[in-house]
């Protein structure tokens, strides 16, 4: 089995008093996609923003490589190497494509290797490059997304978190957004998705966590979750 | 017409004084969502340092703003660093009371030290010289020097903002703080730079007006009034805006001088009879008052 990079055990995260994850445990290896599936409000963003250090584990641990990080702040997560796309994209809107690409990568300090992952943020996002002194605030909802996956990929993330990242989009961006999740995975990306487009979510995972009400409820590679008949009736539909 | 283009020259100048003056309130405010009350202080104290500096080294009172400079910046680090940063913690209220009490602190140690006589500068070389320019209008080089030393320090930081990347992170922070930390940059850290920045820069000012401008315990407060009435025109967070806004309030000022203009203008009695001078401030609280009520979030509205 491939080298476990993020391992999340038994966290508890409340919010203004109530615990919208509790005992969640789950784990990420080098080069897989994990996916996290369930209904709004199920808890799974909390779980994103807690691995962050945005919003703390009351009880459990949080590793990555095998070292604690949730007692750190979460500019020393991002220095490791955990990146995050949170759902609400937090672009720096007044400002340009390339300034907030640059942004990303504000932890490298080396100029060639920052040139050298704008070139290759670039080539994922060709419309980027032609918008690329254009004020963010006028780019439309999926180009913004582009920018903000583009962002977290300036850093070189050793695990990529997005979180709903096909939220608010059109139907044909959705499948835009979710081909490009499927190429950084081709290339090798550890990614830790929250997806409410359940099925297209699990047929892009290798493996799945299912959460109701701040618990796992269930776990296993995509292919078994899709076909599992609990998922099915609650989550696909029939 | 000489008193006219001499106040509206004198109102420019005494503006870009200002513009350096609210600068920092406008960078702290941006970054971090905080009115520091003892904005005002800074400058009182960096016309101490002036006075201090030229008395100590002999050197003329320009030689100061390198000493102000850094004098600012470690005392803004220092209130960030020693007090600030807890007032954070706390409620909205803890913040606003806080940096009141700042004000308070600042104002009676400098009291204590220094006692409540105003104090000036008459020995620079720059002082009783003045430039002709013709028509009567005449500028003194003080305050021409104050001016451009302003200017020049205020393009400095926005150079800084927008051209570095540790500006560029302070402005992806006074964009949005919880993404700017998503991208690994140390909040704390540009916190800090913030107030640092902002000391400097008042406390510069303060030093480039001892010039001219005669220095006591109390004269902050003056100073804290305007820059809120510059940084609500500008519009809260914005560096441009709070300079097109300086040169407003500055012109503001001078209401008194293009009084008289129109005054001897229309050979009008009453008007000769209306005391502006003592309202020459009046105009300033004024603008603020009714920016206040009418648009809360400033003319112009673009962070950083």
């Amino acid at each position: 089995m491939a080298k476990e990079l993020l391992r999340v055990e038994e966290i508890t995260v409340r919010y203004s008093g109530l615990p919208v994850v509790q005992g969640v445990s789950l784990s990420v290896a080098a080069g897989e996609t994990v996916c996290v599936v369930g209904a709004n409000g199920a808890g799974k963003s909390t779980i994103l923003r807690a691995v962050m250090g945005a919003q703390p584990a009351i009880r459990g641990r949080i590793l990555f490589r095998g070292e604690e990080i949730h007692k750190l702040p979460t500019e020393e997560i991002v220095r490791r190497g955990v990146v995050y796309v949170p759902e609400e994209r937090m672009l720096f809107l007044p400002i340009s494509v390339e300034e907030n690409l640059l942004l990303g990568a504000y932890i490298h300090k080396d100029r060639r290797r920052v040139a050298r992952n704008l070139e290759k943020t670039y080539d994922i996002f060709p419309k980027l490059r032609e918008r690329r002194q254009q004020a963010v605030s006028t780019l439309s909802g999926g180009e913004q997304q582009m920018v903000a996956i583009g962002r977290a990929l300036m850093s070189e993330p050793k695990v990529l978190m997005l979180d709903e990242p096909s939220l608010g989009l059109a139907p044909k961006l959705v499948d835009e957004v979710l081909d490009t999740v499927r190429r950084l995975k081709n290339e090798g990306v550890t990614i830790l998705l929250v997806e409410q487009n359940v099925r297209e979510a699990l047929d892009l995972a290798d493996r799945a966590y299912v959460i109701q009400s701040g618990r796992v409820v269930l776990e296993g590679t995509g292919a078994d979750l899709l076909e599992n008949p609990e998922v099915k009736s609650a989550y696909l539909g029939f | 017409m000489d008193i006219l283009i001499s106040s509206l020259v004198a109102g420019l100048l005494i503006g870009s004084v200002f513009a350096l003056v609210a600068l920092g309130l406008t960078i702290i405010f941006g970054v971090m969502d905080i009115v520091n009350f003892a904005h005002g202080e800074f400058l009182m104290i960096g016309m101490y340092t002036g006075i201090l500096t030229v008395q100590v080294t002999g050197l003329d009172p320009l030689f100061s703003l390198p000493v102000a400079l850094a004098v600012g910046f470690a005392l803004g680090l220092l209130c960030y660093v020693g007090f600030v940063k807890y007032l954070l913690r706390g409620p909205m209220v803890a913040q606003l009371l806080g940096t009141f009490g700042l004000m308070l602190f600042l104002r009676n140690l400098v009291l204590l030290i220094f006692g409540s006589e105003d104090r000036g500068i008459h020995t620079g070389i720059l002082v009783g010289k003045s430039l002709d320019l013709g028509m009567g209008v005449i500028i003194p080089a003080t305050k021409l020097a104050a001016a451009v030393l302003s200017v020049l320090s205020f393009v400095a930081v926005y150079v800084f903002i927008h051209k570095t990347k540790l500006g560029k992170a302070l402005q992806a922070t006074a964009l949005n703080r919880q993404a700017a930390r998503y991208m690994g940059i140390p909040a704390e850290r540009m916190n800090a730079l913030a107030w640092g920045i902002g000391g400097a820069t008042v406390t510069a000012a303060g030093a480039l007006l001892v010039n001219f401008w005669s220095a006591s315990p109390y004269v902050g407060l003056l100073f804290t009034m305007i820059a809120f009435a510059i940084v609500a025109l500008g519009g809260f967070g914005s560096i441009p805006g709070a300079f097109f806004a300086a040169l407003v309030v500055g012109l503001i000022t001078e209401i008194p001088g293009i009084w008289d203009f129109f005054t001897y203008t229309f050979d009008n009695d009453w008007m000769a009879d209306v005391p502006m001078n003592s309202f020459k401030y009046t105009g300033v609280y004024l603008t603020y008052f009714i920016i206040m009520v009418v648009r809360p979030r400033g003319l112009f509205g673009w962070k950083l």
